[in-house]
């Protein structure tokens, strides 16, 4: 596991001192990273999943510990340790089922038989499906049995597995490390692709004469533009500039290089001009359980104005960005703070700096924040790479891609599994 | 007709005169003939509101081109105060009473013009040039000329005409659409007239104008005045019913020059003293208003410098502070403005053959037309020049020139004493009071109402706290910071893109304001409706401090219909740093528009 450690140790680095921008290349560099990890873990016999999760905890802790605002890496942390689990699941109900199916063909006397309550394959598939999701229309209407029996079965699968031809045993290992290594580069793939995905819904939301209003500089609302703007739509639009950051100069440069029309205003102005335009699309840094939204900062602000004008705001993220927290007291506890400078010039304002009060406690405080909340209800749309949704709906979407026992990551003395 | 135009004086609400006019009764209806029984009118009225609806009055609207030259300011300040809806008129029957002069000046002048003389026919459709001698357009001036008479006992108005061979030569003008209309109107209806009433008309007429050319007005005089007016008023329903019409219209506050007409603002450039060069590209929805490259205009002031004859170099050395932004804020123009024309009127001698009164107000028209030109006048500056103008034109003439150059110099004086820093201290007072030990408050960019509100509650001995909230381009916040900080209050800086971040912290917002318009709306800068806007959804209580001469009677909605817009190169170059470079060399790409509002309206619902 050298290599692994130095890799890690690498990645915790950067995160430590901010080299990586933009949650895109976060959550891609985390993936590849536990790929590596998973690869180099040792597998014992019995419990495999357990391992891998164990090992996958350990590295995510410190990763998620080195930059705690940047959510896409506990969000690919856990999306990482879901797949285990489901693969893990997979495995085990396909070889019950293999195993009843040969108990039934082979007429054996099994203590399987014995474990399993008299089901068959599919029931048991299902079942065991049922229990890793909360349940949904589908689940309700199958026959779930003894749920509590299930986990059970899959512990005790292994155990039976681990009473079966050894032979079978490892290239069961070898199936699951395999499996859920590629299912982490279905992962990786996603979130290369995100981009292509959430642009190809732009021209339905993009028509023709539409105003645009998008503060900041984001990637994926530049994509959706592009293919709004390659599809024939004709549309202006009008970037706020982002203080203190100033991305949205970027921002525009691009747009303009590609050939729309392009209005740049301060961020003052964006009320001043919200009420002339069609439609508010940002991207965003993080989407919580509840539907809020981590945003660049300032875009509350845009957000309010949004609503107060009925201006539909829609935000753009990709689903590495979803992340299954719930947010409390986001503008403090998810929110980074960055250096004055970008304010103040330090060389002009030293005689103000000098001054302090009785206490000599200074006298001048710069608060320049990156993030902004927006709560949901300010929301009118999200679109991700599965489509639109509503902002209620987005802790569905949590269900399908995260496990409730991974919400928090520490471990505990107890077995996590 | 009588009933109805007393109905209108009746819809003329007294509370329409906000901003601050002397306390006699709107008269805006002067031109009805009842009102010709009272040979004492309150004069004072009319030529504030006259202003109003002068098209050269750039002291009601910051966004205008600036009328040319001071000369035809005082030609049409003279004709326009005579009655609101008659002004076209009178205006053009005073040109065409002196048809010798004009006809250089009306070839000098464009097409669409008010002035007209006799050889021009194309101006007036409704006038033929050989068919209408001067005395029958002079009857239209009797007309409506009549109650200007009357009130300017002193015989102001004489002075036009005796100035007018002068002041016409070097005539620039600027006509709304509204005021040819009314022109051509009052051209058919004297056509009308004329044919009904003939010979009898023109010798009043005659008889009118040359007692006008007699210095004080009587009584009979105003009485066969009447008649005149009543007997032409009667004689054609159609011109007297626009003339109401004209009336009620011009009840609303003049509107402004709007930008996107091509020919006018062809005009406007050929008379500017400043060349403004546009810029190329050019913000669709803001094509109404002046847009310009500025950095342009400074080093074309300075060389013009010593051949601005008219100018004074106080007031221009107040232009160029104005443009290159060392004088901000609406209190600080102001005060600025009044020193720079107190020394003018100081230095201001009354040239041979003309009034003061006259002649001063021209002047001081072309220092406010050049001081646009730098850049466009605030709202409160503009009630101040108004106040100004309202003072001299109230000269008694009896007065030497000495008397009523100081008399001007101590109602100057008192108007800064008492609107400005008396009200400042009243408002400082009230506004103290709501501050309470503890509280942590947040103000908007720099505004000077504020900074003493703060720095007077920290004199009291209060505790407090004081967020300052900042936005580009202009970054006023900053100096507000500094003065603070060096006072010795803990403040917080941040911009105005965290304000929601910070604004749970915050117990109060305290806001200045440019002005406050008469639908409530409070006009400020840019990004202050943002503010607002915030404290209301965080349910922090927001309070606007604001001088009461500031006060409009204009309404406006958002901020698109009036505006200033600045300087676009200020967003692309980020002061402080240069890495920020983006967008260099890109500017002049025509996908790609910079837009810098300067100021922006809130409304208040959402307080």
């Amino acid at each position: 596991m050298p290599d692994t450690q130095a890799l890690v140790n690498d990645f915790l680095n950067k995160l430590k001192k901010r080299k990586i921008e933009g949650s895109q290349a976060t959550a891609k560099q985390t993936a590849e990273l536990l790929r590596s990890v998973i690869s180099q873990t040792r597998m014992p016999y019995t419990n495999q999943a357990a391992a891998l999760i164990h090992s996958v905890k350990a590295v995510g802790e410190r990763l998620i510990a080195a930059n705690p605002v940047e959510l896409a890496v506990g969000n690919v942390v856990r999306r990482v340790l879901h797949i285990v689990r489901e693969e893990d699941l997979s495995l085990t109900t396909a070889a019950m089922a293999g195993l009843n199916l040969s108990a039934e063909s082979d007429d054996e006397d099994d203590t399987d038989r014995d474990n399993h309550p008299a089901l068959s394959a599919a029931a048991i598939a299902a079942a065991s499906r049922s229990t890793l999701r909360p349940p949904s229309l589908q689940t309700l209407l199958e026959d779930v049995p003894d749920s509590a029996a299930v986990p059970h079965t899959s512990s005790s699968g292994g155990d039976s597995e681990g009473k079966s031809k050894s032979a079978d045993k490892s290239s069961r290992s070898r199936k699951l490390k395999h499996d859920v290594i590629e299912a982490v580069n279905e992962l990786i793939q996603d979130i290369s692709t995100c981009h292509e995905l959430i642009a190809e819904q732009a021209v339905e939301h993009i028509h023709q004469n539409e105003v645009i209003l998008t503060l900041g500089s984001s990637r994926t609302v530049l994509e959706f533009l592009c293919a709004a703007k390659e599809k024939k739509r004709s549309f202006r639009v009008f970037v706020a500039e982002g203080a203190p950051r100033y991305q949205g100069h970027l921002l525009a440069k691009e747009l303009v290089t590609r050939g729309l029309q392009t209005t740049l205003i301060t961020d003052s102005a964006v009320f001043a001009m919200i009420s002339r335009v069609n439609m508010v699309i940002v991207g965003a840094h993080a989407v919580m359980a509840n539907g809020g939204v981590i945003a660049p900062v300032g875009l509350n602000m845009v957000a309010l104005a949004a609503q107060k004008h009925a201006v539909p705001f829609v935000v753009l993220a990709g689903s590495h960005k979803l992340c299954p927290l719930y947010p409390h007291h986001p503008e403090v506890l998810l929110n980074e703070l960055r250096s004055p400078s970008e304010l103040l010039d330090f060389g002009e304002f030293s005689d103000c700096l000098d001054f302090g009060s009785g206490i000599g406690a200074p006298l001048l405080h710069v608060v320049n924040p990156t993030f902004d909340y927006v709560p949901p209800k300010l929301v009118s749309l999200f679109i991700t790479d599965t489509g639109g949704h509503n902002p209620s709906y987005m802790y569905r979407l949590i269900a399908d891609y995260y496990s409730a026992d991974d919400l928090v990551l520490e471990r505990r003395t107890t077995s996590g599994n | 007709m009588d009933p109805r135009r007393t109905a209108r004086t009746v819809s003329d609400p007294k509370v329409r005169q906000v901003g601050f006019f002397t306390p006699a009764p709107p008269e805006r209806s002067i031109s009805d003939p009842p009102r010709f029984q009272d040979p004492i009118q309150p004069p004072s009225p009319s030529p504030t509101q006259v202003n109003d609806h002068s098209p050269s009055g750039n002291s009601l609207s910051p966004v205008m081109i600036p009328p040319a030259h001071h000369h035809s300011d005082n030609f049409l300040r003279t004709a326009l105060q005579v009655t609101s809806p008659t002004k076209a008129f009178s205006y053009s029957a005073k040109t065409v009473t002196i048809p010798p002069e004009n006809e250089d000046v009306a070839s000098s002048f464009s097409p669409g013009r008010k002035v007209v003389s006799a050889k021009s026919p194309s101006s007036f459709p409704g006038v033929k040039a050989s068919s209408v001698p001067a005395s029958e357009l002079t009857t239209v001036s009797v007309v409506n000329l009549p109650p200007g008479i009357s009130e300017k006992a002193g015989g102001a108005s004489v002075e036009v005409q005796n100035d007018r061979p002068v002041s016409a030569k070097t005539l620039k003008e600027k006509t709304s659409k509204a005021e040819r209309r009314a022109l051509q109107e009052a051209q058919r209806a004297a056509k009308a007239a004329a044919k009904a009433e003939g010979t009898k008309a023109s010798s009043a007429a005659s008889k009118v104008v040359t007692s006008a050319n007699t210095k004080p007005s009587k009584a009979a005089k105003s009485s066969s005045q009447k008649n005149d007016g009543s007997q032409v008023a009667a004689s054609e329903k159609k011109g007297g019913d626009r003339a109401p019409e004209k009336d009620r219209k011009k009840d609303a506050p003049h509107p402004r020059m709007q930008y996107d007409d091509k020919s006018r603002v062809e005009k406007a450039k050929k008379r500017a003293v400043v060349k403004q060069t546009e810029a190329r590209n050019r913000v669709e929805l803001f094509r109404h208003l002046p847009q310009y490259e500025h950095g342009t205009q400074l080093p074309d002031l300075e060389t013009k410098f010593f051949e601005l004859d008219p100018m004074h170099p106080a007031v221009y050395k107040v232009g160029l502070q104005y443009l290159s932004g060392d004088i901000r804020g609406g209190n600080a123009r102001c005060i600025a403005m009044f020193q720079a024309f107190k020394e003018a009127i100081k230095d201001y001698s009354t040239p041979p053959e003309k009034t003061l009164i006259r002649d001063l107000t021209a002047r001081i028209s072309s220092y406010v037309s050049f001081l646009i030109e730098c850049r466009p006048l605030s709202i409160s500056m503009g009630n101040a020049i108004k106040f100004l103008k309202n003072r001299i034109a109230k000269l008694p003439l009896a007065l030497s020139e000495s008397e009523a150059k100081s008399t001007l110099m101590l109602d100057i004086d008192r108007f800064i004493n008492e609107k400005i820093i008396l009200s400042e201290k009243v408002i400082v007072k009230h506004a103290v009071t709501k501050i309470q030990d503890g509280d942590v408050l947040l103000t908007y960019g720099a505004s000077s109402v504020v900074e003493m509100i703060l720095l007077h509650a920290h004199e009291l001995g209060k505790h407090f706290h004081v967020v300052v909230v900042d936005s580009r381009p202009k970054l006023e916040g900053q100096l507000l910071l500094r003065r603070l900080v060096r006072k010795g209050l803990s403040c917080t800086y941040t911009h105005v893109n965290a304000v929601s971040c910070i604004m749970q912290d915050v117990t109060r917002v305290f806001l200045g304001a440019s002005s406050v318009l008469s639908n409530g709306t409070v006009y400020s800068r840019v990004g202050t409706a943002c503010v607002a806007m915030v404290a209301h959804a965080f349910r922090v209580p927001v309070l606007v401090c604001c001088e009461a001469y500031k006060f409009h009677e204009r309404v406006q909605l958002d901020s698109i219909c009036f505006n200033e817009l600045g300087n676009p190169d200020a967003i692309s170059k980020v002061q402080g740093r240069e890495e920020i470079n983006y967008l260099d060399g890109l500017v002049n790409q025509e996908n790609l528009q910079l837009l810098n509002l300067i100021f922006h309206p809130q409304v208040c619902l959402s307080l």
